[in-house]
């Protein structure tokens, strides 16, 4: 993390991220009327264990499971040579056709959009679902696309050139959310 | 009556015996005298203050290209490579187009280095019409047009029946012949030689045995017949031992070996000698690619051992130049040999500078050693020496000088060559001992910008 | 040709039944290097000698993804949208230069094949020349297939595109080692400490040499069996020598009876018929007494131990029918597998980090 300093620390708690998870899982199923046809696909990396998460507060409350994806959009991103960073892409997990689904795409921070519209480009080479709706568990503005996310977990206000770093127990070994300003 | 002086150097004529510091006088192109306080009345100075002073080098061994392939090599160039090499005799092989195998060829090779040369050039003619190995050329027109010596070089005399005939031959004109030692059929097209490198690259390799079973056949013709054969490019410990064992047998063999063979491993071939190969990838050198191949470290060993011992008689170049696409392609389709003339001397120092060889010895095998292996002196009285005074009644030796500065370190850069070939795996290596000016017959053919007085 | 070889290919990787749909999430798998530690930083694929075993696995673990895309029932992806490839073959080869065709076009590149009757290659134009114009076309990666060993080094230190060995004279073949060591993965889990043997003409095959490398840097243990006069020198030493060497550590046995026993697979390689004229084997026949992987021998292996082939067979040569086309042999996955892992090379070497 050189070169890059904590400014006021974590802006999600691991409670305030909890509630966040179970708040949008209501809203998931509220919104949908239920969870028939429903299926959770989460963005590698973080979006995955994300999807999880909701699927279990919703068999919580629902008593049903929802099934969950690994959606790898390595392949259809835009942005790769300037990012140049993650490489590595592995296989797309889905658990069934996803043709006249409801899908809710889970991304753990919705920022300029890209990833977004090459998961839609992704998706959409595995068949027609009936609908897309998207779940962030941050939204930190700086919008390059016409995306908006219809659940979101926290509206966090950034500059351009801060980071925002989702950590998750499952990737990181505890769950927070901080802001990072960038320092050249 | 043209006069140049030498003054101050260290004279250094292992043919002689002489290792002193005095000043050399050359009259008339030829050597007039060595000691102190020679006169300097009318003579144009050279300083040699801080340098070796000795004979000039003579190149038993070396492809000049002409007439045929200018494109290569002319005398013209090869000769002024030479120069600035330090070598002031060449002798060049008849692998020329058309062939040295007619007296009207090697009196055009005589001719053009008279017109154009820097440096004395003695021709070699062929040993069989057109190189081909069937019909003995005619030596003895050949011996009375010029050629000091005979030889199907790049290529063996296959036919053991025709190397002894061509031996017999020549020794009507009481000259040599010299093979290149190589059995065809277990070279087997080998591109480099047969060892790890050669797997590590995929290259079809050339045993050594190619070479040693060449070796060893000659050396039964030379037995049987007692005539003097001299084999070129010895390069391998197993042709060194046998050129050892033959010698104490009294058979009269000689033997060369190249700076190449007695400096770089087969290894060149494939890493980079700079050390930093780091996550570089492997080199697949063509400018490494030469026949005999580069050997192993034990074989290399073993060359030095045998010129140190004097097994081996002489240094000798095999300067073999090529254009520059000859050389920029696959490995298999680029052509053997490397441009030698003008690193031969800074090469052969890494032997001194190491402590494999001393001075005096490696200047020995770069003159004396060379002249007494073809016989020279029988051309060329006082040849490779700085004798004043010969038997034949001549005033001294030929007035053929280099001046060496044995600490100064100089960097290889091929595009600086004289010689049109630049094919060379030192490119960019750091050498010490450096060749300063070469007086060829009294005349300062090449010098540093400095140097001259 | 290249058309047809392309169909068969789509089907074969459509039809794999395990690779129909999109395999279930495994909720173990996804929690396990959620974050990638290996960069990519290579220029050029020359060979795997100097791989380090994590490069190896980045390129097989990015092969699982290929294998899924395609598996899809239109495998296209724009991953290199936008960039060109050209396949430039001085030896003819139906199935890599098919294999490799497909994988670009999978991925959205096109791709120019260069074959060398059809060019000026045989007009006796220089390789570097014809590296300069396949430069000045404004290529992105040259897939190249030469009879001279080195080739492509020489043509990578002249480009500045990105040069892919398709197999090198005697030399190296990468992405044959690459997909041959992801199916035996594929079959064996882990390749560490397995038992590999490979059998036939070692000396003048890039299969075996590059092979040798990426299976040793996984881990493997590596014998070698063959003739003598199919052996290349400097193989047979220890461990040491071949560090002190720069050869992988492998073993060499002659006798294939004893060099099978316990294999936990066995690799065969084609052998040129032109070797039985060039001396170096006394007929087809004796070499195929003594070294043919046949279901008498193949039982010495450990049980159900796979059985491997680069294509293209002599049957009843090198291998006996009933096991190049037994339940034991690989070499149809081989084939499907050398698209995906010939898309993750390029996917690799397009849009990995640059050094």
């Amino acid at each position: 993390m050189g070169g890059i300093v904590l400014s006021n620390g974590a802006v999600m708690s691991a409670d305030e991220i909890r509630r966040a998870i179970v708040r949008i899982a209501h809203e998931i199923v509220e919104q949908n009327a239920g969870v028939s046809d429903l299926m959770l696909v989460g963005m590698r990396t973080r979006g995955v264990p994300l999807a999880e998460r909701l699927a279990a507060a919703i068999r919580e409350f629902e008593g049903e499971t929802v099934g969950v994806g690994a959606l790898d959009i390595g392949l259809y991103r835009d942005d790769l040579p300037a990012l140049g960073t993650k490489v590595e892409i592995k296989p797309s997990e889905l658990p069934q056709d996803i043709a006249g689904k409801r899908l809710v795409l889970v991304d753990d921070v919705l920022y300029t959009g890209r990833s977004i519209r090459a998961a839609l480009d992704a998706l959409i080479d595995y068949g027609r679902p009936e609908r897309i709706q998207l779940a962030v568990l941050v939204d930190r503005g700086h919008r390059e696309l016409p995306i908006r996310a219809d659940f979101v977990g926290k509206n966090i206000p950034t500059a351009k050139d801060d980071d925002v770093l989702v950590q998750l127990e499952e990737s990181d070994g505890k769950d927070q959310v901080i802001v990072t300003e960038r320092r050249d | 009556m043209s006069k140049l002086l030498i003054q101050g150097g260290r004279v250094l004529d292992p043919g002689t015996g002489i290792d002193k510091v005095a000043d050399v006088l050359l009259v008339d192109g030829l050597v007039a005298g060595i000691g102190s306080d020679l006169s300097a009345d009318g003579a144009e100075i050279l300083d040699g203050s801080g340098l070796i002073v000795s004979p000039g080098f003579v190149d038993i061994h070396a492809h000049l290209r002409d007439p045929g392939q200018e494109y290569k090599e002319t005398i013209a160039t090869g000769t002024e490579a030479a120069a600035r090499g330090g070598f002031t005799t060449v002798c060049c092989m008849p692998n020329t187009d058309p062939v040295i195998d007619t007296r009207a060829t090697v009196e055009y090779v005589l001719r053009t280095a008279d017109a154009t040369g820097r440096v004395r050039v003695l021709p070699i003619g062929a040993v069989s019409k057109g190189r081909e190995g069937h019909d003995l050329a005619e030596l003895a027109d050949l011996a009375e047009a010029g050629c000091i010596a005979f030889s199907d070089d790049g290529a063996p005399v296959a036919d053991g029946a025709l190397l002894r005939h061509a031996m017999e031959f020549a020794s009507i004109s009481g000259l040599t012949v010299i093979d290149h030692c190589e059995d065809a059929g277990i070279a087997a097209g080998g591109v480099m030689h047969e060892g790890w490198v050669s797997t590590r690259l995929g290259l079809q390799g050339q045993p050594a045995a190619a070479e040693e079973t060449a070796v060893a056949r000659d050396i039964a013709v030379a037995a049987e017949t007692d005539l003097p054969l001299h084999l070129a490019h010895i390069s391998t410990r197993a042709a060194v031992d046998l050129v050892r064992t033959a010698k104490q047998r009294g058979l009269p063999i000689t033997a060369e070996v190249t700076p190449h063979h007695l400096t770089l491993t087969h290894e060149a071939v494939a890493f980079s000698q700079n050390g930093s190969n780091g996550n570089a990838t492997l080199l697949y050198d063509t400018n490494a690619k030469v026949n005999p191949p580069l050997r192993t470290a034990d074989d290399v060993a073993a060359c030095v051992e045998a010129l140190r011992e004097g097994v081996i008689d002489a240094i000798a170049t095999d300067h073999a130049p090529h254009a520059d696409y000859e050389k920029a392609c696959e490995f298999d389709e680029a052509v053997f040999g490397i441009s030698g003339l003008e690193t031969a001397f800074g090469l052969c120092m890494t032997l001194v500078r190491s402590g494999d060889l001393d001075l005096p010895t490696l200047i020995e095998r770069l003159t004396a050693g060379p002249v007494r292996a073809l016989g020279l002196e029988r051309s060329v009285p006082g040849l490779g020496s700085l004798a004043e005074g010969l038997p034949a009644g001549q005033a001294g030796a030929p007035g053929d000088i280099v001046l060496i500065d044995p600490e100064a370190e100089w960097t290889v850069e091929p595009e600086r060559f004289a010689s049109k070939g630049r094919n060379t795996p030192l490119a960019g290596r750091t050498l010490m001992g450096k060749v300063v000016a070469t007086v060829y017959g009294g005349e300062v053919v090449w010098a540093e910008e400095k140097v001259p007085a | 040709m290249a058309k047809n070889a392309t169909r068969t290919q789509t089907s074969r990787a459509a039809s794999t039944p395990a690779a129909k749909r999109p395999t279930p999430l495994n909720p173990d798998a996804t929690s396990e290097r959620l974050v990638p530690e290996t960069n990519w930083t290579r220029r050029h694929l020359l060979d795997v000698d100097d791989f380090t075993s994590a490069e190896i696995e980045l390129v097989l673990d990015t092969t699982d993804a290929m294998k899924e895309v395609l598996a899809r029932d239109i495998p296209r992806v724009p991953a290199l949208r936008g960039t060109t490839i050209v396949t430039l073959f001085y030896e003819a080869s139906t199935r890599t230069r098919a294999s490799f065709e497909l994988a670009g076009k999978v991925l959205g590149a096109d791709v120019i094949n260069v074959a060398a009757s059809s060019s000026s290659v045989q007009k006796g134009e220089a390789l570097l020349d014809t590296v300069r114009t396949i430069q000045a076309i404004g290529a992105d990666v040259c897939v190249l297939r030469h009879h001279a060993s080195g080739a492509p080094y020489i043509a990578a230190r002249e480009s500045e595109f990105r040069v892919i060995n398709a197999g090198d004279g005697q030399h190296a073949h990468p992405t044959q080692a690459l997909l041959d060591a992801y199916t035996l993965r594929s079959e064996l889990g882990d390749i560490r400490g397995r038992k590999i043997v490979i059998v036939g003409d070692i000396a003048h095959s890039r299969v075996a040499r590059s092979n040798m490398w990426c299976l040793t840097s996984l881990g493997a243990e590596v014998v070698l069996c063959g003739p003598p006069t199919l052996m290349p020198v400097g193989l047979n030493g220890s461990t040491s020598d071949a560090e002190e060497h720069d050869l992988p550590p492998v073993r060499v046995e002659y006798d294939l009876d004893i060099a099978i026993e316990g294999a936990d697979a066995v690799m065969a390689l084609r052998l040129q018929r032109e070797r039985q004229s060039s001396g170096l084997l006394p007929s087809l026949r004796e070499y195929s007494r003594l070294y043919q992987v046949n279901g008498e021998r193949l039982a010495k292996a450990k049980p159900g131990a796979p059985v491997l082939h680069p294509g293209p067979i002599n049957e009843g040569v090198e291998i006996s029918t009933e096991v190049a086309h037994g339940a034991r042999s690989l070499v149809e996955e081989q084939v499907t597998n050398g698209v995906a892992v010939r898309m993750a090379v390029l996917y690799l070497l397009l849009r990995g980090e640059q050094p």
